[in-house]
């Protein structure tokens, strides 16, 4: 018995080590202070998938992005705040509880409009805090959830629609019912595999009666399909218990995807947009029967138009005959859907549409380009201008200082905006250089004015001069002789870095072109699987045809150059191959063969051409579109020869794209469908990056090789930025065992640029600027709870400079010094001079950073440069440094002046309040140090307009500020203006000298006749000291 | 046999985890603070230095078991009052006009009802009829923690009574808490997460505060203060609570 215990206690203790020693490096607990910066944009926004209103308090507003989370505001939708960053961010639906609209809130998570782009969920969740907090509630293979309906008098019974996989057969569909508050899940109706519950809606006025509308559906990479003899409209009047088709005076043959929404002040009347077979019977119909019967009212263009991506249909809350529609603009009827008109101008592509419970006029609308809203009904829309939703499909960076991100984005153009910008990343920072929807978009490597741009299937791929605007449509084109040209819908195209002017593009070949777009030549043979089963697009969409270029397949979706070879490049293809070429494309091998367990037609996403290596390469396949959501990332070094996985347990979705570090191989990033992963070594283990970084789709991602940022293309969150990751790259295992270690950095740079900052209004969203300071990096191997611990900044001399808060968390701490010295001490006065409080910043040099921990002390020493792009000269900056010491001294004696000055007025008062009645003396003394601290500091008014005439240390404040914060020298107005200040100083001393020669003399006789004590004078020094 | 053997050796690492409740770890950091010393506190007096960009601002914070508080800035010699409250008004310095001004009357009712937290909500949530709950466990900073879920009274945000929630984060080597949250209820930042992180931890007269706290907004900006002193049982001028008449 004891020996058993031993062995299970040394299984134990070997698993614990095994642990440890396969995951020798847990990022997750030491990324600390590297945090994600979100640049957004939010000027487009992105697609809003569903809306849910509070029902009884109009400033609480829900919605679930496509792909960027559930967002709530509290100010009815002027302003919203993400809520559900740690989990899955493509939402199906969000749904209040009606009998805890305050608290309880449930989320079903996978979009159910189901474009190519779409991402997919991963159950139902739900908070009973308003968003604080999130429980999974199960239902985690479901997919994409369409529909939540809560039990207006019993919240513990939910009735869940389920959508269901898009690219496969799942069983995991249908309608699902709990009674215990989501613990346990019924499948109470289910159709097949390949049929899931498009809408599930519940009467208001009667819980036990439900509508589910079932959608017959398939996605794959090559083709849609909508409809099938599955599609149906159920009702049940008993919870669910019976399902009855309603079909009375519905389309007969195969039905697509149904609408269906119930009156909410007349549950009688309600309305379906049916997708059915012939054209004229598609459209609206409405029964005024609860189901029983249906008529046909309409087929217009508004309703019947792509069912696929807009089949959602909203009665007003108070009038039956109101119904608003989502279509490709949005279409709003006010005789019981006889008639429609298209609502307000808005971006196209509406996919919900709600009004506000407590005020029909109140109208808001979810779109492919954001959230919009109305107060009218619907006639005149403003978009929501701070939902950073924005679905990057690539991003390149450039050169520039600050440099810029350029991509395209799903339905929403394609931009390029910078890094950084004063007063935070705007609107107005980004620049259109595409059309349609936009995919990748890069700048040419050394003329930075051009940038290449391109739509959906390579419709057009565009040169645009920024500079003179000039826009050239470059693609390659057919030749003779050539087949049909297959692009993709997102196709490749992509600079090099051997030939600033070269340019690669992929259709089924790889093409380059050497003159920027003007002459192409195909490099390689057809490099897909040209399986023509996979060509028939014109078939595409089911019922309703949908050739949108969405689906073109057998293409070419990643080229790659090797960095270090031009001869070396790799292509892979959306129907799995992976093929690389040693000699500049004269002869090509697909090595696919040579990886191991990856399931055939798997989409090659992404090749990652080693900067280490020739023959290294990254690949990421994915193999979503088939209903695959595991992930595939293989390394090879001998040109895919053989190929390693680098995947394990850790990550738990597929992949779309993997950066390799520009200086530690084996530090890697690798882009999931649920947010970022990292590894510290070479892919051993991974571990999820969480700050401030959402469980987003993740694209594309590049590395900045100057500045050592990751920037990240999320498909629902914009552009997300790891500003400086190299302290990951020094992140070893000796250095996880050291109390503090400190990173080594490069000098910092004493930036001179100034603005006056941004323009946005207050509920714009701004993307958030890097750090301008120096950023102080070290590692803490624990937290740090008990004792002291500061951080000091200390000149060559060891003189103390600067104190800054230290960084405590376990991991890598960034501390921030703005390389400011501290202000003098500043003279009191009735209001405060803030000008005066100006803390200068240091001059360059070396500088010490000292940490105390505890009885520890760690040191680093630093250095700070002043800006390389600096127009000063260095003669002209010690002129400024000199100065600007001297006001800082002038600063310092005024305060100390006026302190002596005080300190006699407090003696006097003191006198005063001991020996009472007049006193000559005393109230001689009493005013001439009034009218002489009058000079030297406002004594009366306040800090704003009712402030008094400024003085002597107003003004100084002004001046020394004022040539402080500038880097040059000091004009010789502001020199004529300091002498003139340091002239009215002098004449204030001497006037003191003669108060201290007449009055002050006097004075003292009395104290000393009196017995009262002189004042208590500190010496300068000791005054610098006071608090 | 085995598998009974390590199902028990699991089972018991697991009760080991377990073991804590809300109650067990509120008294655990109760005992590590100080525990019935803090009967004896009738106040604290902090002081600090805040780094205003380079300008040292003197900043003195008093909390008194009464209820009785402020915080006091120093700024080139002009006190300036925050938060004061005197067991009846709360209320706060304009930085304009330098005159003290009364503080909403929302704010002056929240202050009331949180007015016998003393020295912490934590520590007298039972007497206050507070609910406290064990949500499980995360890593803040890296630490391993306890989070807790303090629910207090309600408070008033513009007129309305709203949930009055609290979330701390009890280091599970320490038991002290180095975290704590609440939802922003009002103003620019409604909605959004305030965190308020505690380091620095000393003794002083027998109990352990935490010297160093850093305020802010969850993945926003933040405000470190580091306390220099910290004094028990302060003497303090009553009137310095008290709403200035003019």
């Amino acid at each position: 018995m004891k020996k058993q215990l031993v062995v299970c206690l040394s299984m134990l203790c070997s698993f614990a080590f095994l642990a440890q020693t396969n995951n020798l490096i847990n990022g997750a607990d030491y990324f600390g202070d590297v945090k994600a910066r979100h640049i957004g944009p939010a000027l487009m926004s992105g697609r809003v998938s569903d809306i849910e209103n509070h029902p009884t308090n109009s400033n609480i507003v829900y919605i679930g992005a496509a792909g960027g989370g559930v967002w709530k505001s509290n100010d009815g939708g002027v302003k919203f705040n993400p809520i559900f960053d740690k989990y899955c961010q493509s939402i199906g639906v969000v749904s209040i509880d009606p009998s805890d609209p305050d608290n309880t809130v449930w989320v079903g998570t996978g979009e159910v409009w189901t474009r190519n782009s779409v991402s997919m969920g991963d159950g139902i969740y739900k908070t009973i805090d308003g968003g604080k907090n999130w429980t999974k509630m199960g239902l985690e293979k479901s997919d994409r959830i369409s529909s939540i309906q809560i039990d207006p008098k019993n919240p513990n019974t939910i009735y869940v629609g389920v959508l269901g996989a898009l690219w496969g057969d799942s069983q995991e569909r249908g309608v699902f019912k709990t009674t215990d508050g989501g613990k346990t899940w019924n499948k109470i109706f289910y159709i097949n595999e390949k049929t899931g519950c498009s809408e599930l809606i519940i009467d208001p006025s009667n819980s036990s009666v439900l509508y589910a509308s079932f959608w017959e559906f398939r996605r794959s990479a090559y083709s849609f399909s909508s409809g099938g003899m599955n599609s149906a409209l159920y009702k049940s009047t008993d919870g669910g218990l019976t399902w009855n088709k309603i079909h009375s005076g519905f389309p007969t043959g195969k039905l697509g995807r149904i609408a269906v929404s119930i009156a909410p002040s007349n549950s009688s009347i309600v309305y379906a947009v049916v997708e059915c077979e012939k054209a004229e019977e598609k459209g609206l119909y409405r029964s005024n029967d609860g189901g029983a019967t249906w008529k046909f009212l309409n087929g217009d263009f508004g309703l019947t138009v792509r069912p696929f991506y807009f089949s959602r249909i909203t009665i007003d809350p108070k009038n039956p005959d109101i119904i608003v529609k989502a279509g490709l603009f949005g279409s709003i009827s006010r005789d019981g859907g006889s008639t429609f008109k298209s609502l307000g101008a808005m971006h196209p592509d509406i996919h919900d549409i709600s009004f506000d419970p407590l005020n029909s006029d109140k109208v808001f609308v979810a779109t492919d380009g954001g959230l919009y809203r109305s107060l009218n009904g619907g006639t005149t829309m403003e978009r929501i201008e701070n939902l950073p939703l924005s679905q990057f499909y690539h991003v390149s960076v450039d050169n520039q200082e600050p440099y810029n991100v350029y991509g395209g984005l799903q339905d929403n153009n394609s931009w390029y905006g910078p890094s950084a910008s004063p007063g935070g990343i705007e609107a107005r920072d980004w620049e259109l250089v595409g059309q349609g929807d936009g995919f990748r978009v890069y700048p040419h490597p050394t003329k930075p004015h051009i940038v290449y741009s391109e739509m959906q299937g390579a419709e057009a791929i565009w040169r645009f001069d920024t500079k003179e605007k000039q826009l050239r449509v470059v693609k390659p084109y057919a030749v003779s002789g050539d087949p049909t040209l297959r692009f993709n819908w997102n196709t490749p195209i992509t600079t090099s870095p051997h030939n600033p002017d070269r340019l690669f593009a992929g259709s089924q070949f790889v093409h380059v072109s050497n003159d920027m777009g003007n002459t192409w030549t195909k490099i390689s043979p057809d490099l897909s699987t040209n399986d023509k089963l996979k060509q028939n697009q014109v078939e595409s969409g089911g019922l309703s045809a949908d050739n949108s270029g969405a689906e073109n397949h057998c293409t070419i979706f990643t080229i790659a150059e090797s960095p270090l070879s031009e001869k070396v490049i790799w292509a892979g293809t959306d129907d799995g191959n992976i093929q690389v070429t040693k000699d500049g494309g004269k002869t090509w091998v697909n090595v696919l063969p040579s990886i191991k367990g990856l399931p055939a037609n798997t989409w090659c996403y992404h090749i990652e051409a080693s900067v280490f290596n020739e023959g290294t390469a990254y690949a990421v396949f994915t193999g979503y579109t088939k209903g695959d959501y595991l992930p595939y990332v293989y390394k090879t070094t001998d040109f895919g020869q053989t190929w390693m996985s680098i995947i394990t347990k850790d990550i738990p979705v597929f992949a779309r794209s993997i950066q390799e570090d520009l200086k530690n191989p084996n530090l890697l990033f690798l882009g999931t469908e649920l947010g970022l992963f990292i590894t510290l070594d070479g892919g051993a283990s991974w571990s999820k990056f969480e700050n401030n970084f959402p469980s987003v789709a993740i694209h594309y991602m590049e590395m900045h090789p100057q500045k050592n940022d990751l920037v990240v293309a999320t498909h629902g969150r914009g552009v997300i930025i790891l500003d400086d990751i190299s302290p990951l790259r020094a992140v070893t295992p000796e250095i996880l065992t050291k109390t503090l270690h400190f990173f080594d950095s490069k000098p910092f740079v004493m930036s001179e640029k100034s603005s006056f900052g941004g323009t946005s209004s207050e509920v714009e969203f701004v993307g958030q600027n890097p750090s301008d300071a120096a950023q102080i990096k070290y590692f803490l191997s624990k937290r740090h709870t008990f004792g002291k611990m500061n951080m000091e900044i200390l000149d060559s001399e060891g003189k103390l400079i600067a104190t800054c808060q230290a960084g405590k968390q376990k991991g890598i701490n960034t501390v921030e010094w703005y390389f400011n010295r501290q202000a003098p001490k500043v003279a009191m006065g009735k209001t405060l001079a803030f000008a005066a409080g100006f803390a200068p910043n240091v001059k360059a040099g070396k500088y010490t950073v000292k940490i105390t921990k505890g009885n520890e002390v760690f040191t680093k020493e630093i250095e700070v440069l002043y800006d390389p792009k600096s127009t000063f000269t260095q003669s002209e900056r010690i002129e400024q440094q000199r100065v600007t010491n001297d006001l800082f001294d002038m600063t310092q004696d005024l305060a100390y002046f006026v302190f002596v000055i005080d300190r006699w007025d407090d003696c006097v008062a003191n006198y005063k309040s001991k020996v009472p009645g007049k006193n000559k003396v005393a109230d001689d003394l009493d005013k001439a140090l009034d009218a002489l601290r009058d000079k030297l500091v406002v004594t009366k008014g306040d800090n704003y307009v009712g402030a008094g005439e400024p003085q002597l240390r107003e003004k100084l404040g002004q001046i020394y500020s004022t040539i402080g914060s500038y880097y040059g020298a000091p004009t010789s107005s502001q020199l004529e203006n300091i002498a003139m200040l340091k002239n009215s100083f002098a004449e204030a001393k001497a006037q003191f000298e003669k108060i201290k020669a007449n009055n002050l003399k006097a004075f003292e006789k009395e104290l000393v006749k009196k017995s009262i004590n002189l004042p208590f004078i500190v010496p300068f020094e000791e005054f610098l000291k006071l608090e | 046999m085995k598998k009974t053997l390590l199902f028990i050796v699991l089972t018991g690492l697991s009760l080991v985890s377990n073991a804590q409740n809300a109650d067990e770890i509120v008294a655990k950091y109760y005992e590590t603070i100080g525990g019935t010393k803090w009967e004896a506190v009738t106040g604290i007096l902090m002081t600090a230095n805040v780094d205003g960009g380079g300008m040292k601002i003197p900043l003195e914070i008093v909390k008194m078991s009464d209820g009785r508080g402020y915080l006091k800035l120093n700024i080139q010699g002009q006190e300036i009052i925050q938060n004061a409250f005197d067991g009846t008004t709360s209320w706060s310095t304009n930085f304009m006009t330098q005159q003290a001004e009364k503080s909403t009357s929302d704010d002056n009712e929240n202050a009331k009802r949180s007015s016998k937290e003393f020295p912490d909500a934590l520590v007298t949530y039972k007497k206050l009829g507070y609910k406290l709950s064990l949500e499980g466990e995360e890593k803040i900073d890296g630490a391993a923690c306890w989070k807790l879920k303090l629910e207090k009274n309600t408070m008033l945000v513009e007129g309305e009574e709203v949930p009055n929630i609290e979330y701390y984060y009890i280091d599970k080597d320490s038991n002290v808490p180095i975290m704590m949250e609440s939802e922003i209820n009002s103003g620019d930042m409604k909605g959004k997460m305030g965190q308020t992180k505690f380091s620095d931890y000393q003794e002083v007269s027998g109990l352990i505060y935490p010297f160093s706290i850093l305020q802010g907004i969850k993945d926003g900006a933040s405000q470190p203060i580091t306390f220099d002193k910290v004094v028990i049982n302060p003497t303090v001028d009553a009137k310095t609570f008290m709403f200035p008449e003019n």
